[in-house]
């Protein structure tokens, strides 16, 4: 006996789920629209992973040490595996890898902007790992709790090799403040530099986002971009201080009656523009991700066919 | 550039048993071109951080799942034996070591 399902009674079952704080897995009902809006935001997620290793593998060959260079390939490593723990749960809402991959070097969907910012000097390696690492950890320890399940499990694996990310550069950056003043410039240098883009990581400002709303009420997202953004600025003055740098902000001040850092405003202007694709590196960022995945066919093709071969010698 | 083949690499799930005394547990999936790879590929992606002692790949498509449709028909055989649970049986306070 068939038994039609009716779809309010579905839909009734998923916000039920949601309600509870449940998690929903690949295969429940889920309405097209919460589908669509994790397949976006998971995607930008794996995408910016895979572009992130990009800034800085571009300083692995001129790392100042052995123990630097095997620090930075690890480092780089991870991001890898990270974009590979979510295009895997990406996949699970029935999209493929190889067309994930292609609406990212076709330009249909996006990654984080930070990357679009070039790495000029070594110090950079270190304000990524202190700065770029540390707001994407704050980004990201609330999503172990997002309601779709394989989401939340990739975050966690995710959230536990991050620290390592920001405990490296942050020391890197120590070590240079111990170094020479033209090391110390460096280090002022580059964090004034990442400064504000790391702010603009956490996205426009709560007026101006599209998605948070209905995002939160999915619990896909656990906090608004503005309440992570403070979260990150009362977290990173006092390392700042520890470090000896200046944050490149004359509003940052310590506002007694809320408890927390005021702060000045990132330029959206310019936020905008680096999404849309003017930033300092878009075209360079996607290029070489398209000539790597052009460069790779032949290896996919020579595994596949290789696999083939062994199977029907298995069959003779 | 690409020539004739143009599928994807299939999917293999990946279950890795943290340490000696534990089952394994799934903890993703990725795809390879074949089992050995799979293998390979599962160390790099899942075990970078001494997280395993041992890996199992099963390729996606062979593994049977129940359908969350029809979850309460599948699993209603238990639902209503209460008496499996040890909870179920009241004993008196005074007897020890139950």
């Amino acid at each position: 006996m068939t038994q039609v399902v009716d779809e309010r009674e579905l839909e009734a079952s998923f916000e039920r789920t949601i309600a509870h704080n449940d998690r929903i897995e690949p295969r429940d009902w889920m309405p097209d629209a919460y589908r669509n809006s994790l397949i976006r935001q998971i995607a930008q997620h794996a995408h910016s992973e895979i572009i992130g290793m990009q800034p800085e593998a571009n300083w692995i060959t001129r790392a100042p040490s052995l123990r630097r260079k095997a620090i930075l390939l690890a480092k780089v490593q991870d991001e890898a595996g990270h974009g590979l723990y979510l295009y895997s749960a990406c996949e699970t809402l029935g999209v493929s890898r190889d067309d994930l991959t292609r609406r990212l070097i076709e330009g249909r969907q996006k990654y984080s902007s930070i990357f679009n910012y070039p790495t000029l000097s070594y110090a950079d390696v270190g304000t990524i790992g202190w700065l770029v690492d540390g707001a994407a950890i704050c980004n990201q320890v609330p999503l172990c709790r997002t309601s779709y399940g394989p989401y939340g499990r990739a975050m966690i694996r995710i959230c536990k090799e991050e620290s390592f990310h920001q405990r490296q550069g942050y020391e890197l950056l120590t070590t240079m403040m111990r170094g020479t003043d033209e090391q110390r410039a460096l280090v002022q240098e580059s964090v004034d530099r990442f400064w504000w883009p790391a702010l603009m990581m956490f996205g426009p400002s709560d007026e101006q986002s599209a998605n948070t709303e209905q995002s939160m009420a999915w619990g896909i997202k656990r906090h608004t971009n503005d309440e992570l953004r403070q979260r990150f600025v009362d977290m990173t003055v006092p390392q700042a201080q520890a470090l000896g740098v200046t944050l490149p902000d004359p509003d940052l001040v310590w506002n007694e009656e809320r408890g927390a850092y005021d702060f000045g405003t990132p330029d959206w202007d310019e936020f905008w523009a680096v999404v849309k694709g003017d930033g300092p590196c878009n075209a360079q960022r996607v290029a070489h991700r398209r000539r790597a995945w052009d460069e790779g066919a032949w290896v996919r093709e020579a595994a596949t066919a290789f696999a083939a071969s062994q199977q029907t010698s298995e069959v003779r | 550039m690409s020539s004739g083949v143009k599928a994807e690499w299939p999917l293999y799930e990946v279950f890795v048993r943290g340490k000696r005394g534990l089952n394994h547990v799934h903890v993703g999936s990725l795809h390879a071109p074949d089992d050995q790879m799979a293998l390979l590929h599962a160390r790099d992606v899942y075990t970078r951080r001494n997280e395993g002692v041992s890996i199992w790949v099963v390729r996606s498509t062979n593994v049977l799942a129940s359908s969350p449709s029809e979850k309460d028909p599948l699993f209603a055989p238990s639902g209503d034996k209460v008496y499996r649970h040890p909870t179920f049986y009241e004993i008196a306070d005074n007897v020890p070591h139950m």
